[in-house]
């Protein structure tokens, strides 16, 4: 489906390792970050700048009416003061629905509601002024009644009769509901050997950036633009956004997203904060800024994971998976989340349970239900964790029912590596995945006939040690049917322009986004691959919607895939240029001529013939010496988009080895590994270090990370003392492997790999951690697994 | 959020201190490693008109032995605990606590001080110097007190500081004993879930003059004295330290928190007692 083949540039598939592609490049941008030189939302001071601070709902659920905002523009340096009422003159609601989601429901948000507070931190009014602190010193002194209402918060009652219905209109706080169904479920059950069942919970938990969500809004009446700093995963869809609510025309709206630290999927969507900074600065014509604090950010980042699954699997006597049954529930605060809506996540559990498996019968529903909570939505892995720690807890519980070693049960189940394309019962179509030869690989690097001889003479000592599997499916490469076919602006496809300049430099400028990852090293890499040139001479541009051709962004995992892949085919396609215009000059066949350090080389002899700096000084200044009718455009732009495969799937596994302290309940990670499969590994240090920050984010969630509520809805970790994240110290030693099924999709062959280590890591761990307590009797499928939780399947207390 | 607008004065001696807490009265506000103080101030807990600095006054520092006490001045940092060779050799329980105590930076700016004067019932220190027997030195323009560790916390970070008094120092008697701290905190440098500092000493092999103190589980450290009644003149084995656990029923009452209810917490109490005094019978077969 590429014009461009490897054989028609001159290269087999097997060639491209030998390149840039494929080595621990070290990232450009490096220097810059760790040298305190880099450029984030925050740093950008405007003229005339003001600074925006929100009174925020105290409580989870109320109605307001009168705000005097008398006392708090008195306060000195408080310049104006903005209610929902004031933004709605020149701000549209949203509604976060999807149409290939059917019978989703949402109702409008509003950049500040006009009478109803919905989730205690949910932005009430704004106060700009000369400062933050003049502006907090504002909020402090505004008079708002609250009258407070019954709230909504656990999920479990939220369709139940005479529970509080959150938005009266939509008639309940049914949001969607999604049931896939496959096979004969019923029967499979029925004819099974062993039924084993568990009912798991994961923690509500969020992203935690080190740099929290920021946005500068500036609005020019002079040529009627609005330019927009923003730390964001998604420029351009950003651009239609504020263009769409504040009633502009899009190319009029520009945003630009400087360095971001960290991102994980928090900065991908529509905050009713930062859209209110956008109308108010066009409100005043004059910028403003808004940096959350860590206090707001735990109130208003989006939360995610907060589910209850009841899961049931069926096996036959030789340990084959018959059936999954699975029910989900998951509460996503008053709100959908725009525009990619609350409802995916746990769309993706229907879709991701049971993946890596080879077997027939399913039936897996989700049921998406409001309440009072801070909204939830897509954070890395979104639902991955969730279906694979389901899966996974499943797995090995029929394995301790049968007897039988729950590697040995995997290697029975786990689609076999020769039978793709395969289609999941869930309707999922895999292209190619390598299980069991990511199994076979991680068995070589964990040790496990000495691990099982530590665990039993420990055993001896009162100490309980246990180690846990997880396989693991991931989706990448997302196809518009994501979120294009539901009507989103949410661009699937990529651009990538590179050109040389006179000095033979060569710059990118790609749709694709910098979030801290490396994406901007790998495209420089495949860049200098593409076109001969040192990586040291390419420059990226990402992150500005008015110079780099119009993408998607950063999201799902598709930096490399699908921006990795504009960038090669641009890079090629000016490679080919460059070759036609040297030809021209050395008189020489094109296909005679390559392009190597920067210079142009005879092929056959690798003999230097020209350097790129004598080719630009030509075509730039002395073009007139060039043949007339000679194509010399040194800037070249290609689009890729998938076409075969709605995504592409990868896949891994990962092993936790742990340590339980039973008298305490503490969990001690004493060694990690995963293989994953992410196809063409572009850069070997950046992929394992994704893996192991995932895994990270993942263990996290496993034992640490919770936003805790009391029952009328307040939230209680509002600190990093109170919301523990993972730390250095914890955490152990992962080692990482690679198995690489490139897709066929794009010559470059490159998948995902930043949600594999989040996907798994909480699965193994749990596992881990039950096979430590097996001979205690104990259990646990509540994350996060915290010493209160053990100390209960234990029963040392109530 | 942002720190309220605020003043800010250094004093270079505890006369500078008393005059510039006259000038500012209660809005004045006494910093010294700032390490808690700060985090407060930027939740905007309390809006002092000014910052005291007392980090400049040379009265308040310096760690020596005089008059048969190890002196540590208000100022001593957290870091300094771990490696001072009079710490080591006189109080080498405040040098096994040092490293429990948040994170390194934490640690080079934050003060014994501080710590004692905010009175946080899950920190380490204030249980350590109650564990030791120690005295607080207080100082105020109307001169010294001396309040024995024991009565200095009162309730919830409040301790028996009047307005416009501060600590001076600590002293700790030299009197050689065996001491140990454990904790469980969820990661390392948190506060801890429940924590255990105990000094004791044996004498042909019973133990004498007790003090267990359990912090993180009540409203102050609490120096468990029906444990300690428990403990007092018995031999060290399996038999008094179950009795040891058995007693703290009538010690603790511990409140709920974001970790577990009072159960949990009376459960790890029982566990650190357990692991403490197993470690000083371990110490005493090894001297054997
Ligand atoms: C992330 C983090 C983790 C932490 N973890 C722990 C932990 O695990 N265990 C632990 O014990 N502590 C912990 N702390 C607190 C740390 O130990 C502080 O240093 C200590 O509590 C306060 O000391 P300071 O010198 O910084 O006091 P400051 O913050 O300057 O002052 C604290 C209070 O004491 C008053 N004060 C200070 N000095 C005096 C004095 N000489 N006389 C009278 N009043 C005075 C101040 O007015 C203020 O009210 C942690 C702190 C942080 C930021």
């Amino acid at each position: 489906m590429n014009e461009i083949t490897p054989a028609s540039i001159g290269l087999s598939r097997e060639d491209l390792p030998n390149s840039y592609i494929g080595r621990s490049v070290p990232r450009p941008n490096v220097p810059k970050l760790v040298q305190g030189r880099a450029t984030y939302t925050d740093d950008v001071t405007l003229p005339r700048m003001l600074h925006a601070a929100f009174l925020r709902s105290p409580h989870a659920h109320a109605k307001f009416s009168a705000i005097d905002t008398a006392r708090a523009k008195a306060v000195p340096g408080v310049f104006r003061v903005f209610t929902g009422h004031d933004l709605a003159k020149i701000c549209d609601p949203w509604v976060a629905t999807l149409d290939h989601l059917k019978g989703m429901k949402s109702a409008p948000q509003y950049p500040l509601p006009l009478n109803h507070a919905t989730w205690q931190g949910e932005p009430i009014v704004a106060v700009v002024a000369e400062s933050r602190a003049a502006a907090e010193d504002g909020v402090a002194a505004l008079d708002i009644e609250f009258e407070a209402l019954a709230a909504q918060t656990d999920m479990e009652t939220a369709l139940a009769a005479g529970t509080v219905v959150i938005h009266p209109e939509l008639g309940d706080n049914l949001v969607f509901t999604r049931t896939a169904e496959s096979g004969d479920v019923a029967a499979a059950f029925a004819a099974a050997h062993k039924v084993v069942e568990a009912r798991f919970v994961t923690g509500r938990h969020t992203g935690v950036t080190l740099e929290p969500r920021s946005i500068i809004a500036d609005y020019n009446p002079a040529d009627e633009t609005l330019t927009v700093y923003h730390s964001t995963q998604a420029p351009h869809m950003m651009q239609g956004v504020f263009a769409k609510q504040l009633r502009m025309k899009e190319g009029d709206v520009r945003v630009i997203c400087k360095d971001v630290g960290g991102s994980f999927g928090i900065k991908v969507h529509v905050y009713p904060d930062e859209v209110a900074v956008a109308a108010m600065a066009r409100i005043m014509g004059r910028p403003v800024k808004f940096v959350a604090d860590r206090f707001e950010s735990f109130v208003s980042d989006i939360h995610a994971r907060d589910h209850r699954i009841k899961g049931r699997l069926a096996v036959d006597t030789e340990g084959r998976v018959l059936a999954f049954d699975i029910d989900d529930l998951t509460g996503i605060g008053p709100y959908s989340v725009y525009p990619r809506t609350s409802a995916i996540e746990g769309n993706q559990v229907v879709n991701l349970c049971g993946g890596p498996y080879d077997f027939k019968n399913y039936r897996c529903t989700t049921t998406v239900v409001l309440q009072n909570k801070t909204p939830t939505c897509q954070y890395r892995a979104v639902g991955h964790p969730i279906a694979t720690a389901v899966t996974e807890g499943l797995m090995d519980l029929a394995a301790e029912a049968l007897g039988m070693d729950p590697v040995e049960l995997r290697r029975r189940n786990l689609i076999r590596d020769d039978a793709y394309p395969y289609t999941s019962p869930p309707g999922m179509r895999f292209e190619g995945l390598s299980h069991h030869a990511s199994l076979n690989k991680l068995l070589e690097m964990v040790p496990l006939d000495r691990i099982r001889a530590d665990q039993a003479e420990a055993r001896q000592r009162g100490v309980y040690r246990g180690i846990g599997f997880a396989s693991f499916i991931e989706l990448t490469n997302p196809s518009p049917f994501m979120y294009g076919i539901g009507g989103a602006r949410i661009s699937a496809q990529d651009g990538c322009t590179v050109r040389m300049d006179p000095d033979g430099s060569i710059v990118a400028s790609s749709g694709v986004t910098e979030q801290g990852q490396g994406t901007e090293a790998i495209l420089a890499q495949i860049v200098a691959h593409g076109v001969g040139v040192p990586v040291n001479r390419v420059k990226i541009i990402t992150g500005d919607t008015q110079t780099t051709p119009y993408g998607g962004g950063t999201w799902a995992c598709r930096g490399a895939g699908i921006g990795g892949e504009a960038a090669l085919q641009s890079a090629i396609a000016l490679k080919q240029q460059i070759l036609e215009v040297a030809g021209a000059m050395l008189q020489a066949a094109p296909e005679t001529l390559d392009i190597a350090m920067g210079e142009i080389t005879d092929k056959a002899s690798g003999k230097p013939r020209m350097t790129l700096f004598e080719l630009g000084r030509i075509v730039y200044f002395r073009g007139d010496t060039l043949p007339k009718d000679l194509q010399r455009e040194l800037v070249q732009t290609r689009h890729f988009i998938t076409k075969e495969y709605p995504f592409a799937f990868t896949n891994g596994i990962q092993a936790s080895w742990v340590e339980v302290d039973p008298a305490t309940g503490m969990v001690k990670l004493l060694e990690h590994w995963c293989v994953e499969d992410c196809g063409r590994v572009v850069n070997p240090m950046l992929v394992d270090e994704q893996v192991r920050g995932g895994i990270v984010q993942g263990i996290g969630g496993a034992l640490y990370e919770h936003c805790v509520y009391d029952a009328e809805g307040n939230l209680l970790t509002t600190t990093l003392a109170d919301y523990l994240v993972p730390m250095s110290a914890e955490m152990p030693e992962i080692h990482v492997g690679h198995v690489e099924t490139p897709t066929r999709e794009s010559l470059l062959g490159a998948k995902g790999a930043g949600e594999a280590g989040t996907a798994g890591a909480p699965a193994a761990i749990m596992n881990a951690i039950n096979d430590a307590l097996k001979p205690l009797n104990a259990r646990v499928h509540e994350q996060p697994f915290t010493p209160e939780r053990i100390l209960r399947a234990l029963g040392t207390i109530a | 959020m942002k720190w309220p607008a605020m003043g800010y004065a250094r004093a270079k001696s505890l006369a500078e201190l008393w005059s510039a807490l006259d000038a500012h009265g209660s809005a004045g506000q006494i910093i010294a490693g700032g390490q808690t103080l700060l985090a407060t101030l930027a939740f905007r807990l309390s809006e002092p008109s000014t910052l005291i600095d007392i980090t400049g006054i040379p009265e308040l520092r310096g760690i020596s032995v005089q008059g048969g006490a190890l002196r540590l001045g208000a100022l001593t940092l957290h870091a300094d605990l771990c490696c001072d060779p009079l710490v080591k050799a006189h109080a080498p329980l405040l040098a096994a606590a040092a490293p429990l105590i948040a994170h390194p930076a934490i640690r080079n700016r934050g003060t014994i001080g501080g710590s004692l004067a905010y009175a946080d019932p899950a920190a380490e220190l204030p249980a350590c110097v109650i564990a030791l027997d120690a005295t607080v030195i207080t100082v105020s323009a109307k001169g010294e007190r001396r309040v024995p560790a024991a009565a200095f916390f009162t309730d919830l970070l409040q301790t028996a500081l009047e307005p416009q008094e501060i600590i001076a120092a600590v002293e700790f008697p030299l009197t050689k004993r065996l001491g140990a701290i454990e904790e469980i905190a969820r990661r390392s440098g948190d506060y801890a879930m429940a924590g255990l500092a105990a000094t004791l000493h044996l004498e042909a092999g019973r133990v004498i003059k007790p003090r267990l103190v359990y912090f993180g589980v009540g409203k102050i450290p609490v120096l468990a004295a029906a444990a300690a009644k428990a403990l007092e003149g018995r031999s060290l084995d399996t038999a008094s330290i179950s009795a040891v656990q058995a007693a703290l029923a009538e010690d603790l009452d511990p409140p709920q928190d974001l970790h577990g209810p009072p159960e949990m917490k009376r459960h790890l109490a029982r566990v650190l007692t357990e692991r403490v005094l197993q470690g000083f019978l371990r110490e005493k077969v090894q001297a054997a």
